[in-house]
């Protein structure tokens, strides 16, 4: 079974694209929910912590996985 | 949600100065910040219907070329007819390439997100714009409207 409800694919897309979209699609989803993001860009990293903290939105955890990155955020 | 508010007042109307504004609005309404933009002067430009943004070479010895445009165009060059449309397309391919996202493209995010556009009344009879000009759902205010939002903001920028 999949760790996670929801996948986005932010490949090749730049600050603030990333946050944008999450943002997008955590709002289709339900508290409680998890949402796994993969993205290229570098700032992404600091940018999804960033955006969990301001927006009370969990993230579980964040990592490399073939020169990508990828985040799970849990919906508040 | 932070129910925090943001600021800014758009003063710019080249393609380079068009990204600061627009990036900060939608980031920050993802965020959960209440926004408001207050694009006056030549900031005006950022708010048209036909965006016809350019980057201006002239007079811009900080902006760096990624082709090594400098190399061969020496601040001279940059005078020259046509080049602002040349290094405007180049600045275009360039950040397409990277995976940015054009202003077109964000203005349209910052509407969706709800960022509340003013445009500066003033500027608008000044330069004979008439408000057909411009985007729809633009609002149009002065100083005093601006302030009105600005003073109870905790972040203000102007750009």
């Amino acid at each position: 079974m999949a760790d996670f409800d929801q996948e986005l694919d932010a490949s090749g897309l730049n600050c603030p694209l990333p946050i944008l979209r999450a943002k997008k699609t955590l709002a289709g989803m339900d508290t409680g929910q998890v949402l796994r993001i993969v993205a290229t860009d570098p700032g992404s990293v600091k940018d999804f912590e960033a955006f969990a903290k301001q927006t009370g939105n969990e993230l579980m955890d964040s990592g490399e996985e073939g020169g990508k990155f990828v985040f799970r955020i849990k919906k508040a | 949600m932070s129910g925090k508010k943001l600021g800014i007042i758009a003063t710019k109307g080249t393609l380079d100065w068009a990204y600061p504004p627009f990036i900060l609005a939608s980031t920050a309404a993802a965020l959960g910040y209440e926004t408001q933009i207050f694009f006056t002067f030549y900031g005006l430009q950022l708010v048209r219907k036909d965006l016809n943004l350019k980057v201006s070479p002239l007079g811009n010895p900080g902006m760096p070329m990624p082709m090594a445009m400098d190399k061969w165009f020496p601040v001279l060059g940059t005078a020259l007819p046509g080049m602002e449309a040349v290094m405007t397309s180049m600045m275009k391919a360039k950040m397409k390439s990277k995976g940015v996202a054009s202003i077109e493209e964000l203005r349209e995010l910052c509407i969706e997100a709800e960022v509340k556009m003013v445009g500066c009344q003033m500027t608008v009879d000044l330069f004979d714009f008439t408000q057909d000009n411009f985007i729809d759902g633009l609002e149009y205010g002065g100083a005093a409207t601006f302030f009105e939002f600005a003073g109870e903001t905790d972040v203000c920028l102007y750009i």
